[in-house]
């Protein structure tokens, strides 16, 4: 069975920290509290009203074995409360919520995630520890120079030009400056960021997301209950995720195969010809951290040229590791919320170079 | 209502204070091979991967899924990462469950797994952080406390600690795959054992270990077949007939850190769900998580199978041991194997190897209803399930 067929869930509120380089001094609950107080309160639920409780972060970012465990703290779980914790963007703990709903017995939960990401020394070079630690990491290959080899890989093969990269990182920015939590924004055109040098080529500074602390809290509610919670709850109609093998030279950089793949399980492509674009998606929020993925996610999910990408401003113009799968997943359910979408898609990706995506599919009623 | 869900496969790795003959994919994929091979599947069989270990530390590879997902045949594939600390491998266990009994997948393999030494677990745990009481050279420091306080809560005499750690090493010498097989183990090697955190002497504590272990869950149609199929090993599958998660705070005023609420709620649900009232009677073993000998009185306490102050009578009488009323930790426990992101679904894992009869020189003879248990964090996280060995 694919995400399709299930119990109906919906995302009924969201809640983001403002996106920023450096958090300070904040600890794990001092970046959650504010926005699960938020997410619960603008439900008009306390945690003893949640079903199950999901969260998503990795001990690396803030160098602390068991960090999710202080970060339990600002939920308040006493008495004690059911709760899991993917290592895992926030987007994963939902769908391990979404999962947990399905059982029926449970119709509320409230998802969580934190990244502080300012602490380490070099967020690039600390990410090489993601990859095979036999082979790949002690070579230290950083974040940045792996993405470039993919975005080379995409350029060879002709699917994009360093323009379009640009364009991309232009659209961002004007685009984050409609978002008071965008860490990156502003009006500047796809010409002045091409004057710009390299900074690992082909990919210039504005090819790549910035550093950014961060947090975010959903609440998910099923059936009546979501109508209770919210005027126009935004269901998920389909929600899959898939992962492609990790050795960078095995894989087809400059293609997404596990984002088709999760799009397909998320029904994104409806139940007609194979070759259908992604049916009738108003609004697409990808999780794309360098530009040349966008455009890579854009032809893996098939979006047409009159679907409204990233109003967010997208991973580019903040991208909180651990959060912004999540805050993708957020701010597409508020464009359904607002009515600007009857159908609106969210993506979510971890690991080198998209290797393992997350697409969901919702609708208003 | 969920759907029902059985473990039709369980494997283990043989589990060594280094495993050095094999990388962590080598490691994960012989514990993952083995579960397959007990369901009779292959790995196109498998709808889903969930993966669980302990921190990332342990092995110094960040979100190390990303570089197994082949190793284990996710490829293409939905897989989940789970981390709820020294409860990893029982919520990994769950998680994947849920899968099942959500109605998401019908065949999901589950492994957890940690390879110590790769780096030093005990230090891993005890960097520094602003504003956090430190955890005192690692977990034996945090929980020799607590300890104590059970000692003079119950009024237990100080010898039941190493009762346990004897019974537990004493049933590994049973078991192929347990870390520690301390021929001959008595009380005099126990006592004689140097005091690490009074009361918790040496012989007391959870050896650090390369391990693994898997797990196939099925949905009944699929959990039906593999019982029938030729290819499989024929073994009765291990229904769930209950499952539950608990998490508390660390610490705050008024915390029962002994007897941890979280626990009692979470038993209390898996108990109802299974239709459980009288656990020494109706559970025939138990695998428990043991990490530290005196866990076993305190957690036949917490766990209902005897009244508040006396789970280390039923120590003291050899009631917990092999052939005794409630065989506890049959396969050693983690006192003689701790590989500390799969010791949760080991116990798990023996929980369903008991049920399935698969148990060799180890096996509780009629065992039909058995417990699975794992807890972490500062006593504050805890996962369980009991299986059975007919469809719920």
């Amino acid at each position: 069975m694919s995400g399709r067929t299930a119990r109906d869930v919906a995302v009924v509120s969201f809640a983001q920290s403002p996106m920023i380089r450096r958090a300070e001094d904040a600890n794990e609950v001092e970046l959650v509290m504010p926005v699960v107080s938020a997410a619960l309160a603008t439900a008009g639920l306390t945690i003893r009203d949640i079903g199950f409780t999901c969260s998503g972060s990795t001990d690396y970012l803030m160098g602390v074995p068991f960090s999710f465990v202080g970060a339990l703290d600002a939920v308040g779980a006493w008495p004690p409360i059911e709760e899991s914790h993917v290592e895992m963007d926030g987007a994963w703990a939902l769908y391990e919520a979404w999962v947990r709903l399905q059982l029926g017995d449970i119709d509320t939960a409230l998802v969580y995630c934190f990244g502080k990401s300012s602490p380490s020394a070099s967020l690039p070079e600390l990410l090489s520890l993601q990859l095979d630690p036999y082979v790949m990491a002690p070579l230290w290959p950083d974040a940045v120079s792996i993405a470039a080899l993919q975005a080379r890989a995409g350029l060879d093969a002709g699917a994009y030009t360093e323009a379009d990269m640009a364009a991309v990182a232009a659209r961002s920015r004007r685009d984050a400056l409609a978002n008071p939590n965008a860490q990156v924004r502003g009006d500047v055109s796809a010409e002045e960021l091409l004057a710009e040098p390299y900074l690992v080529a082909p990919l210039r500074r504005h090819d790549c997301p910035p550093i950014t602390d961060g947090s975010a809290a959903v609440v998910l509610a099923t059936g009546d209950a979501a109508r209770r919670l919210t005027e126009r709850p935004a269901w998920i109609r389909g929600i899959d995720h898939r992962i492609d093998t990790h050795s960078l030279g095995a894989r087809d950089l400059a293609r997404s195969p596990s984002t088709m793949a999760a799009a397909a399980g998320a029904g994104v492509f409806g139940d007609g010809a194979a070759d259908d674009g992604a049916q009738s998606i108003d609004v697409a929020e990808l999780h794309a951290p360098f530009t040349h993925q966008q455009l890579i996610l854009r032809s893996a999910l098939r979006l047409g040229t009159d679907v409204t990408v990233n109003p967010s401003g997208g991973a580019l113009a903040a991208n909180a590791l651990m959060v912004a799968g999540l805050v993708r997943i957020g701010e597409a359910a508020r464009r359904i919320w607002s009515g600007e979408a009857k159908r609106a898609l969210a993506h979510a990706t971890s690991g080198p170079c998209l290797q393992q995506n997350l697409v969901c599919v919702m609708e208003g009623e | 209502m969920a759907n029902a869900c059985a473990v039709v496969g369980v494997g283990q790795t043989r589990h060594a204070a280094k495993r050095d003959d094999v990388s962590i994919a080598g490691l994960v994929r012989e514990a993952a091979e083995r579960a397959l091979a007990d369901a009779g599947m292959d790995w196109k069989d498998i709808d889903a991967v969930v993966i669980g270990k302990a921190p990332d530390f342990f092995e110094g590879v960040m979100m190390p899924e990303l570089y197994l997902a082949p190793a284990l045949g996710a490829v293409g594939k939905p897989m989940i990462r789970v981390h709820t600390a020294g409860s990893v491998g029982g919520s990994t266990a769950l998680v994947a469950a849920n899968l099942v009994r959500g109605g998401v997948h019908s065949r999901v393999l589950t492994v957890a797994f940690e390879k110590q030494s790769d780096s030093d677990a005990m230090w891993a745990l005890s960097s520094p952080q602003p504003f956090s009481p430190p955890l005192l050279a690692g977990a034996g420091g945090y929980f020799a406390p607590l300890i104590r306080a059970y000692m003079r809560r119950a009024n237990a005499p100080s010898h039941i600690g190493m009762l346990v750690a004897v019974k537990d090493r004493q049933n590994a010498l049973l078991n192929p795959y347990a870390h520690l097989h301390l021929a001959g183990i008595n009380l005099e090697m126990v006592e004689s054992s140097p005091m690490l955190w009074d009361p918790i002497r040496y012989l007391e504590t959870c050896p650090s270990s390369d391990g693994a272990c898997a797990m196939v869950l099925a949905d009944a149609p699929t959990a039906r077949a593999v019982a029938g199929s030729d290819a499989a090993s024929g073994r009765s599958p291990a229904w769930i007939h209950g499952a539950a998660m608990r998490s508390e705070p660390t610490m705050f005023s008024g915390r029962d850190q002994v007897d941890p609420r979280a626990s009692r709620d979470c038993v209390a649900d898996v108990y109802r769900q299974a239709g459980i009232t009288d656990p020494i009677r109706e559970i025939d073993c138990a695998e428990v998580y043991v990490p530290f000998s005196w866990f076993e009185p305190m957690w036949l306490e917490s766990l209902g199978f005897s009244a508040d102050g006396e789970g280390w009578k039923l120590t003291e009488a050899g009631d917990t041991k092999l052939g005794g009323r409630i065989p506890w930790n049959m396969s050693g426990g983690v006192l003689s194997s701790n590989p500390i992101g799969a010791s949760g679904m080991l116990r798990f894992g023996e929980a369903a190897m008991q049920i399935r009869g698969a148990a060799g020189e180890h096996q509780v003879d009629g065992t039909r209803c058995a417990l699975g248990h794992a807890y972490g964090g500062g006593s504050q996280f805890f996962s369980m399930w009991i299986l059975r060995d007919t469809e719920p």
